[in-house]
């Protein structure tokens, strides 16, 4: 059989751009029948746009897709589902509170006399969950049983009523065990025994390497290469994903050497076998004041949940935290302001800002609530504490009464940082803070990293960025799957050597 | 004149503008089809006229919109202040009445100009039981983590048993003088209850603007995660507005009670939660939370009662008024959804297109 | 495996409505004699067949996620209209009870066609209905008018023997013939399926390729029918129309529908359960009835007790459920597609 007959999709040339980024330059990918193909790339590498243009959710700015032979306009996510496109995501779109059977078939029930037959739908359903090797109880709820479970209701549902021939499993595993995870690569197994295509999007490099024939890696909205999984390394596969970063970005000072002597000897913050169930295994840390300690890893290694149980969002089932020489028992993002912590999210747009309030309350939120409800900053102060941050940190806005939403990316994440400096903390963890952000306000963020470890704080950097974690921090503590492999400090820290612990070898 | 522009601009964008033209469009109305509508009069020293009357029977709706503006600006609602009008106004007319611990009692005795409890602790004991209503709500509401609208519903339900249950299931009528004067009483002239919305909202516009109260209950409706990150103490603001929406129902029970001489467990507030609703929501602040402004609201409930003021002068009956209401709220929630502007822009645009 | 034994957990709720009013009327009836008559069970029937009509219609509603606050205004709007046009205008009433129906049926359509179009909350929507309706009921009568019509007056009559003496009226049967029929639509038929699937998850739904839109106006439209036709039951029972007839029995109806195992957030419920809700109701008026002592207020007091413990116990359930799924909270993920509050769909701008 020659290889174009195997072809099920190509995309070629595919761009899209939104105001402020290129999400997807001329990027090319195809997908052959029976084959499972891992699209891989960190955060903002362009995956979800490139499946939201294979999905009819948005439309390319130039670009062809081919489908069985046949170019195609995908218009909508529904006109996907009929041409055999299907997606199941990470956050199943089925209903819990109806029947597994009602999940796989409703649209397309079978009726006896204009009247839903149960029987024959709760047979017919189990027999195509059978037929993907699942032996459960269709006639229960589905929000009784796992999210593996669930989801395969959702692969079952996507075959059956949207016959798909291309099936997009969107970080299928993220919340689920090895059992369950094993389960699904059952089923994935299956699928592609019968010829159907699957692209698997994931962060687990050991899961692609268990089930993936195929590997397509993008980076910052550009095509990296497609490779087949057995002729690539671990560490290739990494290098490939994180990169080098080939921008310039300018100036940020190089004497981690210099500061990493005068370290305090007392750490500000020590976790002793700290964990979470399902979150983060038991780890320690040492934390010292005037360092900047590099979270390593891929997203889901646990980098967000150590900053998590570290700010008292998530309270530890394991382990003790010590600050500042006392053990910590209150969990809480008030009690952890009162104690000095600051903690800038992961996710700007759901946890970090507050879209309506303008950018004078943005930044006096988190110190008004240390202050409590009654040592209320006058609005003058507020101006006065947002116009000095505004300067310092050259946020560009109209006026500090300008709502925060009206603001673009990097500024915005410069407002949450003047939030957090206004706390005057003594530790400050920052979580992917140059995330989606142009190139100028990335290069300020890192510079004011390290002008505050000079300053004497302590800071937590955590960066899908390799270069930029290695150029903030003195020490990196690098994660795999929910755990903290090791810690690199001094010569030891250089890209090859995270990335093979990353890589697990 | 750059200047005045910028104040002109700065008083059409916020949030009391929209508010004030559907109160200016309704005054308007009346200059021409109501005679007399702006006529005030002095009798006895005091003033009277149409106006003075809508200040007058909307002082229950503005002191109860200033507490409902608080608690749907956290993105939640209050459906039980109706019933705990109820329950205020049982608590005053119980303790006021002299069959108090007594029920045999001459009936001679029971229209007596006296009470049976001093008046501050006849007061102060209504607000309390309102506010032991507001801390149920917010406890359900912050601690059980049920749905407001759910968790209120409750006490909406219950509320008017129990305001029976303090009446003795009787409408009381009330026969001290000094009681009248907080609904029906006048102060230099104009009437008390303009004094206590006055006092109502002066305390709460304290409270929320010159605290951070006010910035944390909209950060609150805008975006809890966000909130809780900063560190904002979500529970405890949420308590406080419920709390607050109580005592400002329980206030409204005074005047309705001192307004009307009784008070009827069954009647008393009936449909309050709704109307106040409605005030809030024609003042601007959107059910999901947010933006709110304590003015733009009493605004709101001054829209509503001159509303159905107008439609009493030009002779529609009470009751019926209600329709006419409902479709104006209608017209002007329609006016601030986004999905109705579409569609009207759409409709234009297609016009325009086919001439 | 021993499944037969098994109780299916979902029932758990509405199980506990129907032990609760089994054991409420025994114990009643052996404190009671007068209500271990036969009659004094069916006058349950008999009294409460407009709030199960009215609260079976409004069931469908909350199970689809939404909530209808004009059951009350709308039985009044129908008492008073069909009065009028029967005494004043003089038609038939088998002219104006279809006229009603349809009439009914229309108000809710309209609503919902304002909520699923112009995306306005149920609950304001709703809200806005029931004070047009009971002001367009004072519009058309302030006053109470008295239905003379003789074929009204002839169903009021009625009376259907089932034991002995014992009997029944038309609008029992009414009542339970729109029972069985909601019954059918909610287990039977996709718009039923439809109608849940919208109260667990409308966007999942309308992902799944349902018509969640036509779903929705349809169930407002049904919802409306049944207040109408409680409103004729209601006003034949009286014989009578007014405005301020079934004054805030949107929320006796709400209750009756939680106690009867539904969730207010929608989703899961069953309109049979609603019938033991309404039964519960009738059954605490019943026993203070015959107790003699106990005022009448007391049925508020509890019906809001219970209605805050079904609350509290579906709550706890749901999340007692979710842990025996062994279901962790999912870290939500930045470039997922974001939903708004009022559920469309929103992607995010990507970031790079």
């Amino acid at each position: 059989m020659a290889e174009s007959d195997q072809v099920i999709l190509t995309m070629t040339g595919i761009s899209r751009a939104f105001p402020g980024v290129q999400a997807l330059q001329d990027v090319d990918f195809n997908l052959r029948r029976g084959e499972i193909h891992a699209l891989m790339g960190e955060n903002g590498a362009g995956k979800s746009t490139l499946i939201k243009v294979l999905t009819g959710v948005e439309a390319p700015d130039t670009g062809v897709i081919n489908l069985d032979g046949k170019e195609v306009q995908v218009k909508s996510p529904q006109h996907a589902q009929d041409l055999g496109i299907s997606t199941v995501y990470q956050e199943i779109n089925l209903c819990p509170n109806l029947t597994v059977a009602e999940n796989i078939l409703i649209g397309r029930e079978p009726r006896r006399a204009g009247r839903i037959d149960w029987k024959r739908m709760n047979a017919e359903a189990r027999e195509i969950l059978l037929r993907l090797d699942v032996d459960i109880d269709v006639t229960r709820t589905l929000g009784s049983y796992s999210v593996a479970i669930q989801q395969m209701a959702a692969i079952a549902r996507a075959l059956e009523i949207a016959s798909a021939k291309i099936l997009i499993l969107d970080e299928p595993t993220s919340s689920l065990d090895a059992y369950e995870t094993s389960q699904l690569f059952g089923v994935m197994r299956k699928l592609k025994s019968q010829g159907t295509a699957v692209i698997f999007i994931t962060h687990f490099i050991d899961q692609v390497y268990e089930i993936a024939d195929r590997i397509t890696v993008l980076r910052n909205g550009k095509l990296v290469g497609v490779y087949d999984t057995a002729a690539l390394t671990h560490l290739e596969l990494i290098s490939n994903m994180l990169g080098r970063n080939l921008v310039e970005l300018e100036n940020v000072s190089k004497s981690r050497t210099r500061r990493a002597q005068s370290f305090s000897s007392e750490p500000l913050m020590q976790a002793r076998e700290l964990g979470s169930t399902g979150a983060i295994e038991p780890f320690d840390l040492d934390l010292y004041a005037g360092e900047v300690v590099g979270l390593a890893g891929l997203l889901g290694s646990g980098r967000t949940e150590i900053a998590s149980l570290l700010f008292g969002i998530d309270k530890p089932d394991h382990g003790t935290l010590t600050y500042d020489g006392a053990v910590v028992r209150k969990y809480s993002p008030l009690a952890s302001i009162a104690r000095g912590v600051a903690l800038s999210p992961e996710d700007r747009k759901a946890a970090g800002i507050v879209e309506d309030l303008s950018v004078r309350e943005n930044i006096v939120l988190a110190m008004q609530a240390s202050r409590g409800w009654f040592r209320f900053l006058s609005s003058a102060k507020q101006t006065e504490i947002a116009d000095k941050y505004i300067k310092l940190l050259n946020i560009v806005t109209p006026s500090p009464e300008q709502p925060v939403k009206n603001l673009s990316g990097g500024n915005q994440q410069k407002v949450i940082l003047a939030r957090w400096l206004a706390t005057n903390p003594q530790l400050l963890i920052l979580d992917e803070p140059t995330r989606g952000i142009d190139v100028g306000a990335k290069a300020e963020i890192q510079k004011l990293v390290v002008a505050l470890a000079e300053e004497g704080k302590a800071c937590i950097f955590i960066s899908s960025e390799l270069d930029e974690v290695l150029r903030c921090s003195d020490r990196v503590v690098v994660l795999r799957d929910q755990e903290k492999i090791t810690e690199l400090a001094g010569d030891e820290m250089n890209e090859t050597l995270i990335m093979q612990t990353i890589a697990g070898s | 004149m750059a200047q005045s522009n910028s104040l002109w601009r700065r008083f059409t964008t916020s949030q009391v503008f929209w508010p004030l033209v559907a109160l200016g469009l309704i005054m308007l109305f009346n200059a021409f089809f109501t005679p007399n509508f702006f006529k005030l009069e002095i009798k006895d020293g005091h003033l009277f006229g149409s106006l003075i009357d809508i200040i007058n029977r909307g002082a229950p709706l503005m002191v109860l919109a200033i507490g409902m503006t608080m608690v749907i600006a956290t993105a939640g609602v209050d459906l039980s202040v109706g019933a705990v009008v109820a329950i205020s106004a049982a608590v005053a007319t119980v303790l006021i009445n002299p069959a108090l611990g007594n029920t045999l009692i001459a009936s001679d005795k029971l229209v007596e100009n006296v009470t049976a409890t001093p008046l501050p602790v006849v007061i102060l004991a209504a607000l309390v039981a309102a506010a032991l209503c507001g801390l149920w709500n917010g406890m359900l509401v912050s601690r059980g983590r049920i749905e407001p609208m759910v968790a209120t519903l409750v006490l909406m339900v219950a509320g008017r048993g129990i305001a029976q249950l303090i009446t003795g299931g009787q409408i009381i009528t009330v026969y001290y003088t000094p009681y009248f004067f907080v609904g029906n009483g006048y102060l230099a002239g104009v009437p008390f209850t303009l004094f206590i919305v006055a006092a109502v909202g002066l305390f709460a516009w304290l409270l929320t603007r010159k605290t951070a109260i006010g910035m944390f209950v909209e950060s609150i409706g805008i975006n809890v995660k966000s909130s809780f990150y900063s560190g904002i103490d979500e529970k405890n603001i949420k308590l406080l507005v419920y709390t607050f929406s109580g005592i400002c129902a329980g206030i409204a029970g005074l005047i309705v009670s001192s307004n009307i001489k009784s008070a009827d467990a069954n009647n008393a507030g009936l449909g309050f939660e709704l109307d106040a609703i409605l005030a809030v929501v024609i003042g601007g602040t959107l059910m999901t939370g947010g933006r709110f402004s304590l003015l733009a609201s009493i605004i709101g409930a001054l829209v509503i009662q001159s509303m159905t003021t107008t439609m009493y002068a030009i002779g529609v009956p009470a009751m019926a008024a209600q329709a006419v209401k409902a479709v104006v709220v209608m017209v002007v929630i329609l006016l601030y959804s986004e999905q109705f502007r579409t569609v009207i822009n759409r409709l234009f645009a297609r016009k325009e297109v086919q001439s | 495996m021993n499944r037969s034994f098994k109780i299916d957990r979902k029932f758990v709720p509405l199980l506990a409505t129907v032990g609760l009013f089994t054991i409420g009327y025994i114990l009643g009836a052996i404190k009671y004699p007068g209500m271990a008559r036969p009659q004094t069970f069916f006058n349950l029937f008999i009294d409460n067949a407009f709030l199960l009509i009215a609260a079976t219609g409004l069931t469908l509603v909350i199970i689809s996620g939404g909530i209808d606050l004009s059951v009350g205004a709308v039985i009044a709007l129908t008492s008073v209209v069909a009065a009028d046009l029967m005494e004043n205008v003089g038609l038939s009433s088998l002219v104006v009870m279809p006229l009603m129906l349809l009439m009914g049926a229309a108000f809710g359509a309209l609503m919902g066609g304002i909520i699923h179009y112009f995306k306005v909350q149920p609950f304001i929507v709703t809200l806005a209905g029931m004070f047009f309706a009971r002001g367009m009921a004072f519009f058309v009568s302030l006053d109470a008018i008295t239905i003379t019509d003789p074929i009204y007056r002839s169903l009021s009559l009625a009376r259907i023997h089932l034991i002995g003496k014992a009997f029944v009226s038309v609008h029992v049967i009414v009542a339970f013939v729109v029972l069985a029929v909601f019954m059918y639509l909610a287990h039977l038929t996709r718009f039923g399926r439809t109608v849940y699937a919208m109260g667990g998850n409308e966007q999942s739904a309308r992902l799944m390729g349902l018509n969640v839109g036509r779903t929705k106006v349809m169930v407002y439209t049904l919802g409306g029918f049944c207040s109408a036709l409680a409103g004729l039951v209601f006003s034949n029972n009286l014989l009578s129309g007014h405005g301020l007839y079934a004054n805030g029995l949107e929320m006796e109806a709400i209750a009756a529908v939680i106690i009867g195992g539904t969730l207010l957030t929608g989703g899961v419920g069953y309109v049979f359960g609603t019938m033991f809700g309404v039964l519960v109701n009738g059954l605490i008026q019943v026993l203070i009835i015959f107790n003699g002592e106990l005022s009448s207020w007391w049925t508020r007091i509890v019906i809001g007790l219970l209605t805050l413990v079904f609350i509290l116990v579906q709550s706890t359930f749901t999340s007692w459920q979710r842990r025996q799924a062994g279901i962790r909270p999912t870290r939500k993920r930045s470039d997922a597609v974001a939903t708004t509050s009022d559920g469309a769909v929103v992607p995010d701008t990507p970031t790079s």
